[in-house]
């Protein structure tokens, strides 16, 4: 499948190694590979919030990020708000793309396919009338994404087709968006 | 009673293993539930007939003996043709004699049966990977007046009831039955998950031709990539009609099955939809291009380029823009359902602990290796490609007796 040289190793910073490693013993402790992914948010004013993102639960154990991490949120000004930060439904957008873009360093270097640049626009149609809630039979939501990569890398037009086929397969953002799920909203 | 090996099952997986038996002079009994090849005859549709032609029908002495080497048989064929090996190998069988209890018993084990119980030092389990039909768990969701039911109990299109069907599955008996409602004037929607597509004939010859010549049938479980899913790929859509049409999702599309996405949920009477059909589309047309690739290959570099019908790639498969992802039934007139989404294999009478989480049996190419002496057959890629083929227990029957013998000379000099 890889056209690279048996002499060149390939090395697109992924550890496959690992995380094959990972999946033989998971496949052995179901247990440990049931995850908790957390986030809080503070509102700020108006449509400008703050997410905080530091501990996960995962291989049976609280685990950390090295550091806390923060996003903002907020609408443009034409939605007449402050544009402090980008839209909650860019940001969906941003961790699809870095969910498939993962996916496809990692497949690749499973595949043996060295990468050398990798890049991918997004657009998300909408329909705004759903949100401000003029007409009910259109849906708040996307109408559509359309992803397109751009990828320089030692493989056939085809395996890279296959590599970026087989990173939606595997993607936990894209199963997300393409799957219904559960969301249960509680006040405490 | 006492014997040496308890075969369980009269498909051609254990008729093929006794053929092997008895070739080592092992003395052996084959116990099957019902009458010989049992499955193919009570729990399969009127239409179907064998995805493999009748060349391909190799037993161990015995093969494919008309004047029709590339049709394929009806089930009724099938269950004569296998019927006919039966009776020329004469087994030690045992017909309507269901196995209630296998357990270890010593270095060996203990088999109840209806007919008796049976101490030996090795068991066959030949009883196939397709006796329970799977059904989501989302069936239980489905509005009450809307008919289901699986493959196993689905007969033709003219014992539904008028109207809408949903088929989900797209594998081979997911698109044949589409095929077959359809045309009978019920119109079906098909939901879509991972399929293996594949061409019914290629550059003049048929598909299992190609898989035969090149060697793919024969490829080995120690020598596949990812065995996991190679045991876990669902069938090439193929039927085998007579015109050899194709069964892709582009001749369903042409007659006018309606495709959406896998069934990810149904909630309020209403089913949703997953939004990756055009990917696993993507996935399945580029996988039938490497597959075409590999027979262009080898056509190549074996010289045959000239014998064969020019390479050509088949068009990509066609999805509309925006596929539905939601559908009321009622509202879409659905009438019946079909599940076409797989078997399991049915061990409840196992009582050797040798099931994975999944309830498979750990194996080594059918060797089950935490029980010395225990053996299974006729499971998807059990030792080759083609070990879920008529074409295959054959060979894998060979191996694993070989192995079974070496078993019982290790036991008997350590006694």
């Amino acid at each position: 499948m890889a056209t690279t040289p048996a002499d060149k190793p390939v090395n697109n910073g992924v550890n496959v190694e690992a995380l094959f490693g990972a999946q033989a013993a998971l496949a052995q402790t179901p247990e440990a590979a049931r995850f908790k992914w957390r986030s809080t948010v503070e509102w700020i004013n108006g449509t400008h919030s703050r997410s905080t993102i530091e501990g996960f639960y995962g291989l049976g154990a609280e685990q950390k990020h090295k550091k806390p991490f923060t996003f903002e949120a907020d609408h443009p000004e034409i939605f007449a708000a402050q544009d402090a930060a980008a839209t909650p439904v860019e940001i969906v957008l941003a961790g699809l793309a870095s969910c498939l873009t993962a996916g496809v360093a990692a497949v690749a270097q499973a595949r043996k396919v060295q990468l050398r640049s990798v890049s991918a626009t997004l657009e998300a149609g909408m329909d705004i009338r759903g949100i401000l809630g003029v007409d009910e039979d259109v849906r708040n939501g996307f109408d559509g994404i359309k992803v397109t990569y751009k990828i320089d890398a030692d493989a056939s037009p085809a395996d890279i087709k296959a590599i970026v086929a087989q990173s939606q397969k595997r993607s936990a953002v894209y199963d997300i968006i393409t799957n219904p799920t559960n969301v249960t909203v509680e006040v405490a | 009673m006492r014997t040496t090996a308890v075969v369980i099952g009269a498909g051609q997986a254990g008729l093929a293993m006794s053929w092997s038996l008895a070739q080592r002079s092992i003395d052996h009994v084959v116990l099957e539930r019902g009458e010989v090849a049992n499955t193919w005859r009570s729990e399969r549709w009127d239409s179907l007939t064998l995805l493999t032609p009748n060349w391909q029908s190799r037993l161990p002495g015995y093969g494919y003996e008309g004047d029709d080497p590339d049709g394929f048989r009806t089930m009724a064929e099938t269950v004569e043709f296998i019927e006919r090996y039966a009776a020329r190998l004469s087994p030690p069988l045992r017909r309507h004699c269901p196995v209630t209890s296998v357990r270890r018993d010593g270095d060996g084990y203990r088999v109840v049966a209806e007919q008796g119980t049976w101490h030996c030092q090795a068991v066959v389990i030949a009883t196939g990977a397709f006796n329970v039909a799977q059904v989501p768990k989302l069936s239980a969701e489905i509005p009450s007046g809307i008919a289901q039911l699986t493959t196993a109990r689905y007969r033709n299109p003219q014992s539904l009831e008028p109207g809408g069907v949903m088929v989900v599955g797209a594998g081979a008996s997911g698109a044949q039955i589409a095929d077959e409602i359809h045309r009978s004037g019920r119109p079906v929607t098909l939901a879509v998950g991972e399929h293996v597509r594949a061409p019914r004939t290629y550059r003049g010859r048929d598909v299992q031709w190609w898989m035969d010549a090149t060697g793919l049938n024969d490829e080995r479980y120690d020598q596949v990539e990812n065995l996991r899913r190679a045991r876990a790929l669902s069938s090439f859509q193929l039927a085998g009609y007579a015109d050899r049409r194709n069964i892709d999702l582009n001749a369903l599309t042409s007659i006018g099955v309606a495709l959406v996405g896998r069934l990810a949920a149904v909630r309020d009477g209403k089913a949703q939809f997953s939004g990756s059909l055009r990917n696993l589309c993507e996935l399945a047309d580029l996988k039938q291009n490497r597959l075409l690739n590999t027979f262009d290959e080898w056509a190549a570099a074996s010289d045959l380029s000239a014998a064969v019908d020019p390479a050509h790639r088949p068009e990509a498969t066609r999805v509309e823009a925006s596929p539905p992802l939601g559908l009321d039934f009622g509202r879409a007139g659905i009438r019946t359902i079909v599940w076409a989404t797989g078997f399991r294999p049915d061990y409840s009478w196992l009582e050797v602990p040798v099931l994975d989480p999944k309830g498979h049996i750990r194996h080594d190419g059918g060797v089950v290796t935490d029980a010395p002496g225990l053996y299974v057959m006729g499971l998807p890629f059990l030792r080759r490609r083609k070990s879920s083929l008529i074409d295959g227990v054959g060979d894998d029957a060979r191996d694993l007796s070989a192995h079974l013998a070496s078993h019982l000379a290790a036991s008997s000099a350590g006694r």
